[in-house]
């Protein structure tokens, strides 16, 4: 499904990809795990299509079709979604009226008619519930005044809502207590398919508890220096990220 | 010859027309002299350090336009607010449409100002209250000088307006240049209640300047709302005056939209002068193109007890430029007041400016007061977090700038207005948003 192809990228002419390349298939989970300023969330964004980044080499394909030169926009509604690492407070608009708008766009790019209402409201009932979120929550303004479980939560019902085809979700543990983590995981899990694919990045291997990663990748000094199973996640836990940094020495 | 030699002339032949023993005849003199002393306002003086009238002055004005034009209904139709009942005061080219309009005398009086300047039963009311809320600027001097029409409101004790009013001025544009000069007056006596939506609409590309005058007196526990429409044409210019009289426990909101015109001047004096007053003042501007918009409020904080709110959001794109300046002044006796002022800039293009200057004078020692002011662009990490969702990038803009706007687009209480103001916005930013905030 998602193709990177040794991928350069910097922020305002600072290099922080230095050759990336994965492959993720529909139906499974990777893991994304790597020290601070290793370029783990650079490559949430360039997948989104964030501007401040620049692509400076290398490619990244959506089944095949190169996204590289779309909008976020564009590649939203090819299926890619991006769940903030620290979701934006937009005051003066409603959770329900953002994602009502984002899904008639998405909607709209695919030459289809609004959704009607009444399906509309089904599909926002449905997902609050399984996401454990409070009806009430639905008439705040988008992240304004959320606890940072909240604001998470909320990142994970827009993924329900937009049911893409590649989630990445980065750092979706910060700022989680136990249960709120088990929510959020439990979440992901219900909307994973053997059409669909997660990315998750994280600093711990907490989450990869709830969420099971098929493969999980460590990334440092804009690299991928090591990949493995889950299994991997368990040592970064216990040894840190320096035996690695050795075993490359 | 200069407007003001044009003015001075058709004053002289205007004059001619009138009573000469009636009382306004002295009210009138006396304002076109101190109009003739002062002139037209300029950058010079403090309060006009920002606009320049110079550009409009140099036009070719019919200070009396001819008004044979006959309009069509179905042609207007759209600057009512035409999906639901309304009292309707309307004007073309200066003069009262009873085709269009829909007066009342029927408990409440909607009705013309030129029958209430002329008839002998209005003319204790004319003496208690025509021009008594008005200050003594130039331009509001020329109103009053040749004050004839516009619509006079009154409200009396304990009733309410069943129905929005609608003041509309058309100008027609029949000649190449007019002025027009419409004066307000809107009395609403204890306890009373009305909304009123006022506009001025051009109805084609002609030059048109519009100096109106409104005064508008609350008594004791009186609620007025009021919502200015200002959507015009390029080449329409308007410099309005609003003076507000609050009597003790009197509610006054003015909410004022301006979205497009030549030059707009917005000039809004509330006066408080009793205990436990509430005045509000909300205003979304978004311009673009060369248009320019000023806001200059004044709060006159009289009495103890009182608050104050000033909202106001521009949004400035291209070469367009703004001004507020907002002052709150506070008297020695005005304790206990709570007044806030905030006024929030985005500034879409390199080239567009805004120009804020809030102040307070104070001279009470036991008062809350706060301003805040900013000017910024639009969140860049917010237009791609919704981009980021699907959202086009020109709708995100949109949405991040109703969501900005959406403090003052919730105080207007009628609901059909709001979605009339809603669609204006979608249609300005050029998207079709169904964005219901």
């Amino acid at each position: 499904m998602l193709q990177i192809k040794d991928v350069y990228a910097s922020v305002e002419e600072k290099d922080i990809l230095k050759g990336i390349s994965l492959s993720v298939n529909a139906g499974e989970v990777h893991a994304i795990m790597g020290p601070n300023g290793a370029g783990k969330s650079t490559l949430a964004s360039i997948i989104a299509g964030k501007e401040e980044f620049e692509l400076t080499k290398g490619h990244i394909t959506i089944d095949g079709e190169d996204i590289t030169e779309l909008d976020a926009e564009e590649r939203a509604h090819k299926g890619v979604f991006l769940s903030f690492q620290y979701p934006v407070e937009i005051p003066g608009v409603s959770v329900t009226n953002f994602i009502k708008t984002a899904i008639n766009e998405n909607r709209k790019a695919k030459g289809l008619k609004d959704m009607p209402a009444s399906e509309m409201l089904k599909k926002i009932k449905e997902k609050a519930d399984l996401l454990e979120i409070d009806r009430k929550f639905l008439s705040r303004s988008l992240n304004v005044g959320f606890s940072g479980g909240e604001k998470k939560r909320n990142e994970i019902f827009q993924m329900a809502m937009l049911e893409p085809k590649l989630a990445i979700l980065d750092e979706t543990d910060s700022g989680l207590d136990i249960d709120a983590l088990k929510v959020v995981a439990n979440g992901v899990n219900k909307l994973k398919n053997k059409d669909n694919a997660v990315i998750v990045i994280t600093h711990y291997q907490r989450l990869l508890d709830y969420i099971v990663p098929d493969f999980v990748h460590v990334i440092m000094d804009g690299k991928i220096v090591k990949s493995g199973t889950k299994q991997l996640a368990y040592e970064l836990e216990e040894k840190g990220y320096d035996w690695i940094k050795e075993e490359l020495v | 010859m200069s407007l003001k030699e044009k003015l001075q002339s058709s004053y002289l032949a205007f004059e001619d027309h009138l009573q000469a023993d009636s009382p306004l005849h002295d009210v009138r003199n006396k304002a076109m002299k101190s109009f003739e002393t002062k002139g037209f306002p300029s950058k010079k003086e403090e309060a006009w350090k920002y606009t320049s009238l110079n550009a409009l002055l140099n036009k070719e004005y019919s200070i009396f336009p001819k008004n044979d034009t006959a309009i069509e209904f179905k042609d207007v139709k759209k600057y009512f607010l035409n999906d639901i009942d309304t009292y309707k005061v309307v004007f073309i080219d200066g003069v009262y449409s009873s085709f269009l309009s829909q007066i009342t005398h029927d408990v409440i009086d909607v009705c013309l100002m030129s029958s209430a300047l002329n008839k002998s039963k209005y003319s204790s009311i004319i003496e208690t209250y025509f021009n008594k809320a008005a200050n003594s600027d130039s331009l509001t001097c020329l109103n009053t000088a040749f004050a004839k029409e516009g619509a006079y409101i009154r409200i009396a004790k304990h009733k309410e307006a069943q129905k929005p009013i609608e003041i509309i001025n058309f100008a027609t544009g029949t000649e190449a240049a007019t002025m027009l000069q419409p004066r307000n007056l809107i009395i609403v006596e204890e306890n009373a209640h009305v909304q009123i939506i006022e506009r001025h609409q051009s109805l084609n590309d002609n030059e048109v300047l519009t100096n109106s005058v409104t005064e508008i007196f609350l008594e004791k526990r009186a609620n007025v709302d009021y919502y200015k429409i200002q959507n015009d044409t390029q080449n329409a210019s308007l410099i309005d005056s609003t003076f507000i009289q609050q009597q003790r426990e009197s509610i006054c909101s003015v909410h004022t939209f301006s979205f497009g015109g030549k030059l707009t001047r917005n000039n809004l004096n509330f006066k408080q002068l009793g205990e436990h007053c509430d005045s509000i003042l909300n205003g979304v501007t978004m311009i673009e193109d060369k248009q320019h918009v000023d806001h200059n409020t004044l709060v006159h904080h009289i009495a103890e007890n009182c608050e104050s709110h000033q909202d106001y959001k521009g949004i400035f794109d291209d070469s367009a430029t703004g001004v507020f300046n907002g002052k709150v002044y506070v008297e020695k006796q005005a304790q206990k007041l709570d007044a806030f002022q905030k006024n929030n800039n985005i500034l879409i293009s390199n080239k567009a400016t805004i120009n804020a200057k809030p102040q307070l004078e104070i001279f009470a020692d036991d008062v809350k007061c706060s301003h805040g002011c900013t000017i910024g662009q639009l969140d860049q990490e917010a237009l791609f977090y919704l981009r980021s969702r699907g959202i086009a990038k020109k709708e995100a803009r949109a949405l991040l700038m109703y969501a900005f706007a959406n403090t003052v687009l919730e105080g207007v209480k009628i609901p059909e207005l709001k979605g009339r103001i809603n669609k204006l916005i979608a249609n300005k930013i050029g998207v079709n948003l169904g964005f219901d905030l």
